[in-house]
């Protein structure tokens, strides 16, 4: 086997220090030097994390506050969310596209309670290209202040019983609401989000805090550290899209299935960026669609490996793949032609200069398990 | 060299030479690097290979690594195990996560490998 260099200088998250601590393997991810696992390895902190719960550092994502007049009506030029629709306390995933309707990125934005700004959670290999687009855009309506903040995962279904023991009223959060709340004695923006398909929280602190709150919950029976690697098979297993991969700049959201995130109001007015062409995608469809796929050998599928019919064609291309330690079995997500796109459908996956058989399964590979909050 | 001692290869398998056969595996160095292995492509017994040639693959959470040929030789058995049990390579790589057990064609090949001491320090330079 080959093993890779060691990588250049990278940037660290408050709590790279803990990392080293506990025993993670860093490895270099978007500029930073993050756990690519700790010592119980990918599988069992997958596992743990879906039984119980899993502690995450996200520090290297993009924090912001728009602030301005009007800073949802400025951000909703640069995006088909509707991000006027935003009530206190309510947060939503969005895409930022660029003017002929590829993706820039995907993100949060939210709007906390009570505040007039909006505040914005980007991707980290994305983060400068999309403060600098958001800042440019809106100038003279909303203007982009940056935060040099941590942000912490909680995910699994003993994530609220763990939370609750540090901070108040968490029970009463529901999927995708925003407040800030005292977490641990420390003042956090507290959202009931994630990547992983289960309950859970993000945790948004001052650098100061950061390590303390950690150190808090990792002392929590039921919490283990959980690094970049169950990351991704977790949300992968999840059916999410990780930006750079199965989403980018070439990327259609309705052709990465990603239209429910254009607002009912913001279809009806068709103000978003090349607005035209992806209302006609949405009415005539794509040529191409994200699907979810399960291969029928023991082999793993790899991004950017061909996807060919039964006589060889290419049909499309493999844009995430992996072992799901929950479903047991390799799975992976790409793109094919429309013809291929139906569930159920056999076509083949090149790994190795070999075809692997592989059917198109409906995504989430597992259920998600969020905590729909009630009545409203 | 004596009969029954392991030698390492640059690429990180184990070989272990007894009476003119041996059993291969991956490095605990190797393994470490891996992460958690999911799936092990064992060769068919029977097979003949070349020293360094493609024997084996292994898909471990993180990525797939080809598995060479130490010493020239042919399979004789295979550690069907792997195959229901992946995790035994993280486990015991250089004991119950063995890969096959070949029948050696030049057993003055093994004495061109590195020692445990050597590889420990192949291992510390990279």
């Amino acid at each position: 086997m080959s093993v890779p260099p060691p990588s250049p200088q990278l940037k660290r998250t408050p709590l790279h220090a803990l990392h080293v601590a506990l025993g993670a393997k860093m490895v270099p991810f978007a500029g930073y030097e993050m756990p690519e696992q700790y010592p119980a390895g990918i599988i069992k902190e997958h596992l743990h994390t879906r039984e119980h719960a899993g502690l995450f550092d996200v520090s290297y994502m993009g924090q912001a506050m728009l602030s301005g007049g009007d800073p949802a009506r400025a951000l909703e030029r640069l995006t088909p969310a509707d991000l006027v629709g935003l009530r206190d306390g309510q947060m939503r995933y969005a895409l930022l596209l660029n003017d002929s309707g590829g993706i820039k990125d995907d993100f949060m934005a939210a709007r906390l309670p009570n505040e007039r700004a909006l505040f914005l959670i980007v991707n980290a290999a994305t983060r400068d290209a999309d403060f600098a687009f958001i800042a440019e855009r809106s100038k003279g309506s909303a203007q982009l202040l940056p935060q040099s903040r941590a942000l912490l995962a909680l995910q699994g279904p003993k994530a609220e019983a763990v939370l609750a023991r540090h901070a108040k009223g968490v029970e009463n959060l529901g999927f995708m609401k925003i407040g800030r709340v005292t977490v641990a004695g420390a003042p956090a923006i507290l959202s009931r989000s994630g990547y992983t398909g289960e309950d859970g929280f993000e945790i948004s602190l001052e650098e100061a805090d950061a390590e303390r709150v950690a150190r808090a919950l990792l002392g929590e029976n039921e919490v283990l550290p959980i690094g970049l690697g169950a990351r991704d098979s977790l949300r992968l297993e999840a059916g999410l899209c990780l930006y750079g991969h199965d989403i980018d700049e070439t990327t259609s959201p309705i052709a990465a299935g990603l239209s429910w995130t254009i607002g009912k109001r913001r279809k009806l007015a068709a103000d978003f960026p090349a607005a035209e062409l992806l209302m006609t995608e949405l009415f005539q469809g794509t040529k191409r669609k994200r699907v979810g796929l399960r291969l029928h050998d023991k082999i793993l599928a790899c991004e950017g490996g061909k996807i060919v019919d039964a006589n060889g064609k290419a049909i499309g291309r493999v844009t995430s793949g992996g072992f799901g330690p929950s479903v047991g079995a390799p799975i992976a997500m790409g793109y094919v032609d429309v013809a291929f796109a139906a569930d159920g459908t056999e076509l083949s996956l090149m790994v190795r200069d070999a075809a692997c058989v592989a059917t198109v399964v409906p995504m989430p590979f597992v259920p998600h398990r969020y905590k729909k909050s009630q009545g409203r | 060299m004596e009969s029954g001692e392991t030698r390492y290869s640059e690429s990180h398998e184990w070989i272990r030479a007894q009476n003119g056969a041996a059993t291969v595996g991956i490095t605990s160095y190797a393994a470490e690097q891996l992460g958690d292995v999911v799936f092990v492509e064992l060769p068919r017994v029977g097979k003949r290979f070349a020293k360094g040639g493609q024997v084996a693959v292994v898909e471990s959470v993180k990525a797939a690594s080809e598995i060479y040929a130490p010493v020239d030789g042919e399979v004789t058995e295979t550690n069907s195990a792997l195959s229901a049990a992946p995790a035994k390579v993280n486990a015991d790589p250089e004991g119950a996560g063995w890969f096959f057990r070949m029948k050696l064609m030049e057993g003055a090949q093994l004495g061109a490998l590195m020692t445990k001491d050597q590889y420990t320090e192949f291992v510390k330079g990279l």
